[in-house]
């Protein structure tokens, strides 16, 4: 994503003093600003002139640190975690830094919370903006104390030189702050060794935790303003295509306080064929809603079916002339060609929607300069703002989502389509409008899991040595709907690529030859908005990667974890080749080794019980989570029941900043791993999802906990994302298991035995 | 008009009758920690007490509670509920926390009636409740954490 300023130089880091506050940021000069005109646009408070800040942080007179997070607080406690990086390195007193999520404003540069990019993809810079700031705070203290900078020391608020010492509030107070730090500078910046660090890696309480503990804590839909009217959807019969042709709102006059229907036209068209019914309190809109009657023409998908599109994601991964390279490595068509025996299988995952508790919702109010002011928690605001201002017609400057806390992400709220509506029901109204979506239609409006194909290939010659993978990929792209400027050519230059879409295909066994090819299902995209749902496309392509390796493995007679090592041995590509990849296969060899060690594998299991294991190396091959797992089935022969009975996991994500929080995302993750694989699943019917709520839609509840069991490596690499990969490998190691205990080998989710 | 108890103080409703109690609590008399999650008494997220007991205010028209006492997250104050409200921040149980406010009124109407409730009956009694983090695991501990006096295990 290009930076959303134009004319910016290069990085660096300036500090200046605004009120008794000593202010710090770390950014980009505007190109034509000097850095001592940022450090005073700084002091003034407008840097909009001057200087793009992508960190900022004061500390004001009482000592207190106030960092600024620009990612969405959706149950990860990204706050926490970031503000632990800063703190560390800037040496303050933990007690007294605090944080805000702040609202969207071009100074933040891409604001997104997603694919698991919070911590490793801030981690660098909020080191170097907290050592800065270190470097800052001692040198004024130095000054203060009349000692060389070297000879001190900043630790929990408190600058030390031998017996002397001041707290920050003393320095900031006192000192004599105007200053910035070249990237040079920043660059050969000392951060702190894993041993001198004494905030990351600490279980600190999560920041968020007490307001949600106390129903204290504000989502979008809790937000208010004077004057304004609750409003619902009506949705058309097809995401696309649909036709308004009446609404009749004849029923709906007779409500107190219906003020009217709204027909919404969205020059981006991301909206199609809405209509929002508003009135003056929620009791009045829910009513109006029902009674409000609109005719449509339906779209040209109003027949689609989820088998339509599994067919069709059939029909192209079985075509050779199909699709953009992902992988090519070696010869597979000759591998193909000489092969003596060939093994082949599809696997698929159904439709699955994010349900996030709080149903989509925006709150927009036009000030009285005609700005836009929407109230949202939201995931992407880079990626909405400028179909935004396209559908309003308006300056992006113009437009202002303030943030919130989020009642689930999970990738669903990367999209704000739900502002759209708002937005110009606000307009044509002529006053503040709350749209709110009752849970079907925020299923209905849902930019869902898209359903998937994976057919995988695997060669052998005559002594039944593997000699090539030859795999497909097929789903519905969100990318290419929603970001299409992620989309990239094959690696030979031709086609398309959605990597979000076929991350995981990329594996770390090495083998002879191996080719990914990766297509787009036309039919999902024409019929709905794909979604990017947590751990996105490693979500389903390692259900068929890590299916299909097992299925090798008794091919080959062979024990599925030997199989796995003997094929990890992090030789060439493998091998990792940086200080994000260090270690490659190795590491996820280690996992592999500690997860089945715990899970005592090989042992003799009772009878229709079995353990099954899988592997996960993250989101993408860049940024590895290393993530092993192995699952403990019991299968109920009669009523094909499959109860997950335990679930080990061994992660390795690198340093660790926050351990008890890490373990609750990876608990979550894996958990929704469980739900993906055995609980929900939806499917496509007459053009929309036929499960939009609860009575039909069945995630995991608490009775379907499986006993849990997951350990971290201690590592000081650097850290990876956690959000996310102890998902992936849940549900083929689920699959495996089955197989084990059943001998029947399940190649569709959710797992449904016959 | 409706009147009935709310969180110790009397207060009257405005909405009309069929009004589900969550919208009346959240919009009209502004107490939001109650949350709207599916509309059918399926999540839990709407959980209030009603005379005591764990209800779920979206399928509960506000009549139905004319002369009767509603408590919300916000007035959760006995002494179970400010054991579990601590033990939920012990615990670290929410994540993104939607759900929570009616997983500690579902929590404490068990507890209320089953101070030392087995991990069967923790789940028989939250298993209505939906968590779309899926935090159980912590749910079920600070619940026993709560139960046993709040000493961590």
């Amino acid at each position: 994503m290009k930076n959303q300023r134009q004319g910016l130089s290069r990085r660096s880091f300036i500090a200046g003093v605004a009120g008794s506050s000593l202010m710090m940021s770390m950014g980009s000069l505007v190109s034509g600003c000097s850095s001592e005109q940022a450090s005073q646009a700084l002091s003034s408070g407008d840097l909009s002139k001057a200087f793009a800040p992508n960190i900022w942080f004061e500390i004001n007179g009482a000592g207190e640190v106030l960092i600024n997070i620009v990612r969405a607080e959706m149950g990860q406690h990204v706050g926490t975690s970031l503000a632990q990086i800063v703190a560390d390195e800037l040496g303050a007193d933990w007690s007294k830094v605090s944080f805000k999520h702040v609202d969207t404003d071009p100074k933040w540069g891409v604001m997104v919370t997603g694919g698991s990019w919070s911590v490793h993809t801030s981690f660098t810079q909020l080191s170097q903006a907290g050592a800065a700031g270190r470097t800052v705070i001692i040198d004024a203290a130095s000054k203060l104390m009349g000692v060389p900078a070297k000879a001190c020391s900043a630790e929990n608020g408190v600058v030390s030189a031998g017996d002397r010492s001041l707290t920050f509030a003393e320095i900031v107070s006192n000192g004599d702050f105007s200053r910035s730090i070249s990237e040079e500078e920043l660059a050969a910046m000392p951060v702190k060794t894993a041993a001198q660090r004494n905030i990351i890696g600490q279980n600190l309480q999560n920041r968020d935790v007490e307001a949600k503990s106390q129903g204290d804590a504000v989502y979008g839909l809790d937000t208010e303003l004077p004057g304004m009217a609750y409003a619902m959807p009506l949705l058309p019969p097809t995401r696309y295509g649909s036709r308004i042709v009446a609404i009749d709102d004849s029923a709906a006059k007779s409500i107190a306080g219906y003020i009217g229907a709204v027909q919404i036209n969205d020059p981006t068209q991301t909206v199609q064929a809405c209509v929002v019914v508003a009135a003056e309190t929620m009791p009045a809109a829910l009513k109006a809603a029902k009674a409000v009657r609109v005719e449509w023409v339906p779209g040209p998908t109003a027949l689609v079916t989820e088998a339509d599109i599994v067919a069709e994601g059939e029909r192209l991964a079985a075509d050779p002339e199909q699709g953009a390279l992902f992988v090519n490595e070696g010869d597979v068509l000759a591998a193909k060609a000489q092969a003596s025996v060939a093994l082949s299988a599809t696997y698929t995952t159904s439709t699955a929607l994010h349900f996030t508790m709080e149903p989509q919702n925006a709150l927009v109010e036009f000030d009285s300069e005609g700005r836009c002011h929407i109230h949202a928690g939201n995931q992407w605001q880079s990626l909405i703002l400028p179909v935004l201002a396209q559908a309003l017609e308006m300056p992006e400057a113009d437009i202002v989502i303030h943030q919130y806390y989020l009642g689930g992400g999970y990738g669903r709220r990367l999209f704000g389509d739900q502002m759209i509506p708002a937005a110009l029901a606000a307009r044509s109204l002529g006053r503040p409008v709350k749209l709110i979506f009752d849970r079907a239609s925020d299923s209905r409006f849902d930019c869902v899991r898209s359903p998937s194909v994976c057919t995988l290939e695997a060669f052998f010659d005559s002594d039944g040595a593997l000699t090539g993978v030859d795999h497909a990929v097929v789903a519905g792209w969100p990318t290419k709907s929603m970001a299409p400027f992620f989309l990239g050519p094959g690696i030979d230059g031709k086609g398309e690529v959605d990597g979000f879409s076929v991350n995981g295909a990329d594996h770390w066994y090495t083998l002879p030859s191996h080719r990914v090819r990766t297509m787009n299902n036309a039919l999902a995209q024409e019929t709905f908005l794909p979604g990017w749902l947590r751990a996105v496309g490693p979500g389903w392509v390692s259900w068929g990667v890590e299916s299909f390796f097992d299925e090798i493995a008794d091919q080959q007679g062979a024990d599925p974890v030997a199989l796995r090592l003997q094929l990890l041995d992090a030789a060439g590509k493998n091998a990792g080749d940086n200080a994000k990849t260090v270690g490659g296969a190795q590491r996820l060899a280690a996992v592999l080794k500690d997860v089945t060690s715990r899970a005592e594998w090989g042992r003799q299991m009772p009878a229709n019980e079995g353990l099954g294991v899988a592997v996960g190396h993250g989101q993408e091959r860049g940024m590895p989570t290393w993530v092993a797992c192995v699952a403990h089935v019991a299968v109920d022969v009669a009523s094909g029941e499959v109860a997950l009975k335990k679930l080990w996991q061994t992660i390795d994500v690198g340093t660790v900043v926050n351990p008890d929080g890490a373990m609750a995302q990876a608990e979550g993750a894996a958990l929704w791993g469980v739900s993906l694989a055995l609980h929900e699943g939806a499917r496509f019917d007459a053009g929309e999802v036929a499960e939009q709520n609860l009575d039909r839609y069945t995630p995991l509840r608490m009775r379907d906990v499986p006993e849990l069991d997951i350990a971290f490596v201690d590592s000081q690499e650097f850290p990876s994302g956690l959000g996310e990969p102890p998902l992936i490998p849940v549900a083929p190691a689920i699959g495996n298991a089955v197989f084990a205990a059943s001998g029947q080998r399940v190649r569709r989710l959710p797992i449904r035995l016959a | 008009m409706v009147d009935f108890m709310l969180n110790g103080e009397v207060v009257t409703a405005s909405s009309e009758a069929d009004t589900p109690l969550l919208w009346v609590l959240r919009e009209e008399l502004k107490l939001r920690g109650t949350k709207f999650g599916c509309g059918i008494a399926q999540c839990g997220a709407c959980t209030v007490h009603i005379d005591g007991r764990p209800m779920r205010s979206c399928v509960t028209p506000v009549s139905a509670v004319a002369g009767r006492a509603v408590t919300t997250i916000e007035g959760l104050a006995t002494p179970v509920g400010e054991a579990l409200k601590t033990a939920w921040t012990e615990v670290q149980v929410p994540q993104c926390g939607y759900c929570q406010s009616g997983q500690i009124m579902q929590a404490a109407g068990l507890l209320e009636s089953n101070p030392t409730p087995s991990d069967e009956e923790i789940v028989a009694s939250m298993n209505g409740n939906l968590c779309r983090c899926m935090a159980y695991p912590r749910i079920k501990k600070a619940i026993k954490t709560a139960a046993s006096g709040g000493v961590l295990s």
